[in-house]
Order: C-alpha cells, then sequence, then structure tokens
C-alpha cells in the first residue's frame, strides 16, 4: 500500500500534504516539526542537513549551504538571476552550461552540486519525511510548479522527481492548486460562479493570478510575476532597522561582515514572524559584531512602518494585475493570500481598503479559521493527488490533451430580460464548454410570455457618495473640508446587450413555475429551451450560432 | 423572490433568432479538482450533458437511498399498545412499540436505533411525569425490553418467528382473487424464515416452467429457522422448587416441538394448496398435454405417411407391370408382322432378282437363258437380306446392262466374301 502525496516545492520553503479518502488533508511535519520545511541543503564535512537545521548552518557555513534553487531547474546559467543565491552558497557555471554549486566537503574536497542534483536530494528528503508521518511507502507525488515555469522546466522536474523515486503524477500550477483547496473547504462556494485574485507572495517572488471559476472549472485569466518582491524584503527591511539602531547605540557597523548580517537576517525573520502574530517582539542576537550583544524590543506600528515601502510594493502589484485583467476590484469576488508572508496583517490591510466591501479577503488576518497561507497549495496538491490516485498513466494523460483542456469560453454573459427589463444572466462569461445551466422563473399573472434572450453587456457604474457631514469645530472646518472628497464607488452592471432571439410560452395558469434552460454542447452548438416545470409539458427550443 | 417574465406582446411569437452569439475565446482550464475530472470525461467520452447527468444519478442512488427513511418511528402507538401491561410486554407488538409496524423484520439495526431514540423521546418518564402522572412509566418500560430484543440477533428471530402480524394469510379458498396478488405477498412473508437466502419470488403469470418448478421445487425443500422459545412458560428463577422448574422446562421443550411441527404442517399444506390453485400449473399441465397429443398424432402421421406410400408404391408397382405386360405382348404381335412383311419382302426381293434374267431377256443371249437362270438362284440363295435389298433395288427399273452388271457385281461381292465359287457360275463368271 502507497501513498500519493502532494508537495509544493517553492524557492524558500516547500510543504507536503497527505489527502485521505475522505478528503481530509493533513499538512506533514518532517522530523524537526516544520510544515513549511526550507527548501535548503547544507553541507558539513560528510553530512547533509535539510530544513531548518540546513537553515541554521546559514550563519556561520553559509558557502556550503544551498538556497533558492527551485527557480533554476532546467535553465542554464546564463538565463537566470544568480543574485537570489548570495546569502548561501553561490551559483556557479557548470561545464555544461547549468547552474551547480561549490560544496567544500571532508578535508576540503570540492563537490560540484548541480541543481539537479539539488533537487533530487531535496525530494528525497521529502519523501522521506512524508513516509516517516505515514508510516507507509511514497511512490508517487502531486508537484506545484508556478504558472510562468517553462515547458522545459517541468518535463526537467518531472524528470528528477521520477529519478528520485518519486513518480509525479501530474504537475499543476501554484494558484490553481492553493484555490482548489480553498474551494473544496465550502462545498457550496465549489460550483458558484467567482472569480478569485489569487495573490502569491513567497520569499524571493511574487506571483499572482486571476481566475475564473465556472461551475467549479477553473480558468486562469490572467498571471502577473515580480522576482524580486517578497518576503525577504521584508526581512532586509527589518534586518536594515537593526541595523541602523545597533549602528547607533554601539557606533559599530554590522553591514560590513556577512556574518553579522546573516545572524541579523536570521532574527529578522523571527521576529517577522512574531509580529505578525503579535503586537510586540524582542529581538536579541549575540556578538553581532565586534562581540557585542544586541538586545531591543520593537512593536507592530515601528515595524509596519518600517516595511511601508515593501508592502505597497505588494498591493501595487495586486492592483496591477487587475489592470491588467481589464477588471475592476469590484469585479473581483474573492482574493485568496498565499505564501507565508501573507500572514503580514498590514498586507490584508492594506487590500482591504483597497478593494470595496464586496469583495472578500481571505487570510488568515481577518479569518482565524482560514488555512494558513504558506499550507494552502500543498492542500491543494494532496486533494488533487488523492483525486487522481487511482488513474493510470494513460488516463491522466488522456485528461492533459489539449483538447479537453483547451476549451471554448463564452465572452459574454447570456441571459433573459425580466418584466423590469433588467438583465437576468443564466450562463455567465468565462463558463467554459459544454455548459447546461437552467434558470427557473415565473410568469407572474400573464397567461403568455416572452422569453428573450439576450447577451450581457457590461458597463461601469459609478456611483457618488457625499461625504457625510460632520460638524466640525470652527477652528478645524477649513483645514478638513478639503480633504473630503466624494467618494466614487465603481461597480459593474451587465444590461441587456444584443438580442439573440426569443421563444414564447403560452397557455399559462397565473404563477406557475417555467424553466429555461441553456446548452452548449462541445461543438460549440447553443440551445435554449424553456418549458413548464410540469409533467408532460412540452418544451419550446432555438438555436442560435456562433459568429 | 424569483424572477417574472414579461408578458407577450402580440405578434412576438414562436422561436425567433434574431442575432449570432460572440465568437467564444479558447482559454485552457486548470486540470484540478473533481468537476475537471467530470468535464474531462464529458469531453473524452462525448456525453451530452444529460446522459451525464444519468451516470452520476446511477453512482448516486445508493446514497439517496439511505436517505429515504427520514421518517422512521414517527408513526403513532394507539391507545390499547399504550395502556399495555408492561409485565405482559411478551404480548405487545414490539415492532409497534418502536414504531416500526411498517418495516418490521425488514427493518435494519441502524433504523431500529433511530426508531428507539425517536420513542423514547417522545415517551420518557420524565416528559411525561412532566405533563402530569407520575407512575407512566409503563410504556417505556416496554420501549426499552422492545429495544433489547430487537439488537439482539437470537431473541429477535425468535420474536419474528411469533410475529403474527407480520404473516400474511392466505386468500380464502371460496373467495375470488388473482393468484399471483393474492400469494406473493403470504409467499415474501413466509420466506424471511428461510435459512437459505435469497427466497425465489413467486413470479408472473409469465413467468417460464423451469421459474415454477424451481420455486415449488424450493419450497419442497423449505427450510425454516423459525423458534418457539418466544412462547416458552417463563421458568420460575427462584431455586426453592427445582422440580417444578425442571417440569416447566420440559414443558416448553416439548411445546416447542409441537408448535415446530405443526408450523411444518402448516407450510406443508399452504404450498399443496397454492400448488393445486396456481393457475400456471394447470396451464403448464394442459401445455404438456396437447403437447403429447400433438406428438402422438406426429408420431402417427410418421406411420400413416409411410403406409401410404407403400400402398402408393405398390399400386405403382402393379400399374407398371401391367404396362409391361401389355407392351410385351404388343411387342409380340408386330414382330410377327414384321417377321412376316419382312419374309413377304425378301420373297419379292429374290423374286425380282431370279425374274430379272427373264425381264432382261438374258441379255439377249437367249441361248443362255437356263444358265442365267441358275446363276441367278445360285446367287439369291447366297446372299443375306441386306444384300438382298441392296441387289433387288439395283436391278428393277434399270436397263439389261444395268441389271448384269448389278448382278456381276453382287456375285464379285459374294466371291470376295468367299461365299460363293465363281467356277459354279456359268454365266456371271
Amino acid at each position: 500500500m502507497s501513498a500519493v502525496i502532494g508537495i509544493s516545492f517553492g524557492n524558500t520553503s516547500s510543504s507536503i500534504a497527505f489527502a485521505n479518502g475522505e478528503g481530509k488533508v493533513e499538512v506533514i511535519a518532517n522530523p524537526d516539526g516544520d510544515r513549511s520545511i526550507p527548501s535548503t541543503l547544507a553541507y558539513v564535512g560528510e553530512d547533509e542537513y535539510h530544513g531548518q537545521q540546513a537553515n541554521a548552518q546559514l550563519i556561520r557555513n553559509s558557502k556550503n549551504t544551498i538556497i533558492n534553487f527551485r527557480d533554476f531547474i532546467g535553465k542554464t546559467f546564463d538565463e537566470v538571476n544568480t543574485e537570489v543565491t548570495k546569502t548561501g552558497a553561490p551559483a556557479i557555471k557548470t561545464a555544461d552550461g547549468s547552474i551547480g554549486f561549490n560544496i567544500t566537503r571532508q578535508d576540503g574536497k570540492v563537490e560540484v552540486i548541480t541543481v539537479a542534483e539539488a533537487t533530487k536530494r531535496h525530494l528525497k528528503q521529502l519523501q522521506n519525511a512524508a513516509e516517516d508521518f505515514l508510516g507507509k511507502k511514497v511512490e508517487g507525488a502531486v508537484i506545484t510548479v508556478p504558472t510562468d515555469f517553462t515547458e522545459a522546466q517541468r518535463e526537467e522536474l518531472i524528470k528528477l522527481s521520477n529519478e528520485t523515486g518519486l513518480k509525479v503524477h501530474q504537475l499543476i500550477n501554484e494558484p490553481s492548486s492553493a484555490l482548489l483547496s480553498h474551494l473544496t473547504q465550502k462545498d457550496e462556494s465549489y460550483s458558484q460562479n467567482k472569480i478569485y485574485l489569487v495573490a502569491d507572495f513567497g520569499g524571493i517572488r511574487s506571483d499572482a493570478a486571476i481566475i475564473a471559476v465556472r461551475g467549479g472549472i477553473l480558468t486562469v485569466l490572467s498571471t502577473l510575476h515580480d522576482k524580486e518582491l517578497g518576503g525577504d524584503r521584508l526581512d532586509e527591511a527589518l534586518m536594515e532597522f537593526f541595523a541602523k539602531d545597533f549602528e547607533k547605540k554601539y557606533k559599530v557597523n554590522p553591514r560590513t561582515d556577512a556574518r553579522s548580517l546573516a545572524k541579523l537576517r536570521s532574527e529578522s525573520i523571527v521576529v517577522k514572524k512574531t509580529l505578525s502574530n503579535v503586537q510586540s517582539s524582542t529581538c536579541s542576537i549575540e556578538s553581532v559584531a565586534e562581540g557585542i550583544d544586541y538586545h531591543t524590543t520593537i512593536n507592530r506600528l515601528r515595524y509596519e512602518l518600517t516595511i511601508r515601502g515593501t508592502i505597497s510594493k505588494m498591493t501595487g502589484f495586486v492592483e496591477k494585475l487587475v489592470e491588467r485583467a481589464e477588471l475592476i476590484p469590484s469585479e473581483i469576488n474573492e482574493i485568496l493570500l498565499v505564501g507565508g508572508s501573507s500572514n503580514t496583517p498590514k498586507l490584508s490591510s492594506e487590500l482591504r481598503s483597497l478593494f470595496p466591501e464586496s469583495t472578500a479577503i481571505i487570510s488568515p488576518v481577518f479569518d482565524t479559521k482560514a488555512i494558513l497561507p504558506n499550507e494552502l497549495i500543498c492542500r491543494g496538491a494532496a486533494l488533487q493527488a488523492a483525486l487522481i490516485e487511482s488513474f493510470d498513466d494513460d488516463e491522466i494523460k488522456e485528461s492533459l490533451q489539449p483538447i479537453v483542456v483547451n476549451t471554448q469560453h463564452l465572452v459574454h454573459s447570456i441571459g433573459i430580460k425580466d418584466a423590469d427589463g433588467k438583465f437576468v444572466p443564466i450562463v455567465v462569461s468565462e463558463t467554459a464548454y459544454p455548459i447546461k445551466r437552467s434558470l427557473e422563473v415565473t410568469n407572474g399573472e400573464s397567461s403568455s410570455v416572452l422569453v428573450e434572450l439576450y447577451e450581457g453587456k457590461k458597463s461601469i457604474k459609478e456611483t457618488v457618495i457625499e461625504p457625510t457631514k460632520v460638524e466640525y469645530s470652527d477652528d478645524e472646518e477649513d483645514s478638513s473640508e478639503e480633504d473630503e472628497e466624494p467618494e466614487i464607488i465603481k461597480e459593474v452592471v451587465e444590461e441587456c446587450g444584443e438580442l439573440l432571439g426569443s421563444l414564447s410560452l403560452k397557455d399559462l395558469k397565473p404563477a406557475s413555475k417555467l424553466e429555461i434552460i441553456i446548452n452548449i454542447t462541445q461543438d460549440g452548438k447553443l440551445h435554449i429551451s424553456s418549458r413548464e416545470l410540469k409533467v408532460g409539458s412540452v418544451a419550446t427550443k432555438v438555436e442560435l450560432e456562433f459568429k | 423572490m424569483s424572477i417574472v417574465l414579461p408578458s407577450l406582446p402580440t405578434g412576438a411569437e414562436g422561436p425567433v433568432v434574431k442575432a449570432k452569439v460572440t465568437t467564444p475565446v479558447r482559454r485552457p482550464i486548470e486540470p484540478v479538482g473533481r468537476y475537471f475530472l467530470s468535464h474531462a470525461t464529458r469531453t473524452l467520452r462525448g456525453h451530452t450533458w444529460s446522459e451525464y447527468e444519468k451516470l452520476e444519478a446511477e453512482n448516486n442512488v445508493t446514497a439517496v437511498e439511505e436517505n429515504v427513511d427520514d421518517d422512521i418511528g414517527d408513526e403513532d402507538q394507539d391507545e390499547e399498545l399504550l395502556e399495555h401491561d408492561p409485565r405482559d410486554w411478551k404480548t405487545a407488538d414490539l415492532y409497534a412499540v418502536l414504531g416500526l409496524s411498517k418495516l418490521r423484520w425488514r427493518a435494519t439495526e441502524d433504523q431500529i436505533r433511530r426508531a428507539h431514540r425517536k420513542s423514547v423521546l417522545k415517551h420518557h418518564p420524565d416528559k411525561k411525569s412532566a405533563s402530569g402522572g407520575l407512575d407512566q412509566d409503563g410504556f417505556f418500560k416496554i420501549i426499552q425490553k422492545a429495544f433489547e430484543v430487537m439488537l439482539d440477533p437470537v431473541k429477535r428471530r425468535q420474536f419474528d418467528s411469533v410475529d403474527e402480524n407480520a404473516d400474511v394469510k392466505p386468500p380464502s379458498p371460496k373467495s375470488q382473487y388473482d393468484f399471483i396478488d393474492a400469494w406473493a405477498p403470504v409467499f415474501e412473508a413466509e420466506g424471511r424464515f428461510s435459512k437459505t437466502q435469497p427466497v425465489p419470488s413467486l413470479g408472473t403469470m409469465d413467468s417460464t416452467k423451469e421459474e415454477v418448478e424451481g420455486f415449488y421445487g424450493f419450497w419442497g425443500k423449505f427450510d425454516s429457522w423459525k423458534t418457539f422459545e418466544f412462547k416458552d412458560d417463563d421458568v420460575p428463577d427462584d431455586t426453592a422448587n427445582r422440580d417444578h422448574k425442571r417440569y416447566i422446562e420440559r414443558k416448553n421443550v416439548s411445546n416447542r416441538k409441537k408448535l415446530k411441527q405443526e408450523d411444518n404442517k402448516r407450510v406443508i399444506a399452504l404450498i399443496e394448496r397454492a400448488y393445486s390453485e396456481d393457475p400456471r400449473i394447470k396451464m403448464f399441465k394442459d401445455e404438456a398435454k396437447k403437447e403429447k397429443e400433438r406428438k402422438k398424432w406426429e408420431k402417427e402421421a410418421g406411420s400413416r405417411k409411410a403406409a401410404e406410400e407403400a400402398a402408393a408404391k405398390k399400386a405403382a408397382e402393379e400399374e407398371a407391370a401391367k404396362k409391361a405386360a401389355e407392351e410385351a405382348a404388343s411387342a409380340k404381335l408386330t414382330g410377327k408382322k414384321a417377321k412376316e412383311a419382312a419374309k413377304n419382302a425378301k420373297k419379292k426381293q429374290k423374286r425380282s432378282i431370279r425374274g430379272c434374267g427373264k425381264d432382261a431377256d438374258y441379255f439377249g443371249d437367249a441361248g443362255k437363258a437356263s444358265d442365267v437362270d441358275a446363276d441367278l438362284d445360285l446367287i439369291v440363295d447366297k446372299l443375306d437380306d441386306v444384300q438382298l435389298a441392296d441387289v433387288a433395288a439395283k436391278v428393277t427399273g434399270v436397263d439389261a446392262a444395268g441389271v448384269k452388271s448389278a448382278i456381276s457385281a453382287a456375285a464379285d461381292e459374294l466371291a470376295g466374301a468367299g461365299k460363293l465359287d465363281k467356277s459354279f457360275l456359268k454365266y456371271f463368271s
């Protein structure tokens, strides 16, 4: 009996999860007890360290500690920015142009560990951790990758994982995986029609995607990546704050020594995580520079001031994506925050102020029961693993064929006009074929009704809300009146666009139930039928064509 | 708030197509989640929505069935049962006590538990005393007893054995009834006691002979687990009178035996009656009879045909013999005539040959007339039938020289065949 697990393989950290048959997902902790396992490998003499233990080596043994190598998979040295490895073992160009690391092992022998080798070792460690936890063999996995992973990178990762003895059943995109685990939580939201923004703030990069969920089918509408922005920027801001403070107190510059910086960095990470949960944190580092110990406390307010720049970049990043997708903020139904940096309360509150009330923001800051942002992705992968575990390779391959995956999507909603002249969508835009949707309506008092089918036309409705008059005391009046601007709320309303066709239903009793069904087949035939909801009623039908 | 459709303006009738839908865009969908799997199967197998829904519905059937009996144990008990003396609980209808009088022996353990929970909630003494009356836990005691019996498989079987409310009485012999409708529930109820399950059903009027025979065959070998412990007299558990206790036990055992025997007899009688009344059996018997007759008729038809054929053959043979005889007679007759005719012709031919010398004036040589005649006699005697006819034809109606040459040729031919020595001829040598 072997198990198939879900792996979220990140640059900074990885996590593994397992879903049992009943859909219960468990995020697996490694032997150190970490559920978010740093993707780090460190070498001291003959020993290999992995995860948090390897991260600890960054201070004393940074030259032999491999970090941030995930994005290097399947790439050549010239294609990548090796800047990200500067705090660990520097990336070097190997003989065949790929990327490797010079690691000094026992007796000063230098071993070149390629990215491929590091990946295999890392995956092996994860596999071992999962096997220890589950008590059974782990022979397969569903691994997540960012949406901009190239085909070559995907193939390379599959190859490496298979070589490790971990059969890759499927590679899935990180944002869809995260969304899957969120949707699976509440069954009713799974089949609803919503547009999600999945924002993943990792350690060294940020990715975001806008995904339309239509009857449980996920379609990525737009993506955005930023390889500069990430949690590490928060650490650096905090480091700089401590360094400045240290310099002021002791007149010693700690930035000149790599070891001092590593110490500051490691403590900053701890402080950052603490401040995400509590209002103030202490920071104490032994022998920062020149043997001077450092101790201070920092509260959340000060921290949020320090990281203000990075946070505004992050929110700007999200806004940019919404713009790129040609949407307006109110069209986003939910924002799902993913990645360790999403734990930062300031990020959530900033986003909250940017988006209208109707947009829900899923983050542990607002909902303590929400799944932890750094577990969302691996949970989704585990769910997918449980789902496809029973299929054999051919079936999975068959299901991933372009003919299945590349599907026609409706551009505009299709709906009817009700008695008040309002547009009532039956099938919303961005729904994938084949579609069958029905809508229950009534005829009211009239004995025969007209069913007019319209294509929806989106328009932005601007509502201006005048600021509520507050009585000010005389001396403040002048200054504050200028600040108050009328608030403009932008909303998207769908109106009846082009009339596609019409049907009529006659000889009805007052207030009888009617059903309108829209059916679009795989080959793009659109049928619309309407009938009275009673036994033996005859449906009237119309077939529409696409331009 | 439901959506109200606008009313139909006059003149806007029937399905009308006005415009085309905007061309769709092709986008990849994310291959994750169970809805994608459904999408993939739909796409790959080319199911339409209704087909797919059908398949899904089939998969969901079991799940639905489990939810059907939500109203389990909701039925109300009648006054009489509520007033039942808890000391006499054995005589109460324990299924009705739990509100399972419809399901009875079909109730599953889960259903019993749920029904019990409901009746406990309804009849708990705490609830009763709250609504006045203190000593009202009689029915509750019966509920607990019933639950105890129902959850113990052995005790439940003992109760089921004597649960007359679950038995279905066979139809009264005098009344008019449809055989299948009347008897199927009887056998279904009786079949619950069978040690071998499943029990074959009575079937329909269209059942085949094998099915019907299988059914009666099963009931002929019917083996029931029915036991009658439930009707036992209570064995006194005081140790004071051991003899009395043993007496009661013995009595119980013999009583059980007696009841079991009676029950077996009853079942046998039931089956016999059903068998005798079964219209299908009658039908099969009639059919068998008809079949037999038909076979007999067929068999006889065979011999009949043989006899007919033999007679026909005989007649034909007789006919043929007769015909042959007649033919033979007529042939004989004509043969005779022919012979005579041939003889006459021969005579005529011989005569003409013999006379040809004289007719030709002895070829102008009258002095040798006797020699010519003698030679002609000799030649005619030596000629066979064919030559005779040939020569006769040659000598008639020709001149003297032709006759002479013909005779000479005939003489030469005969001499050539060695039949005639030319030296004997005086004129035609």
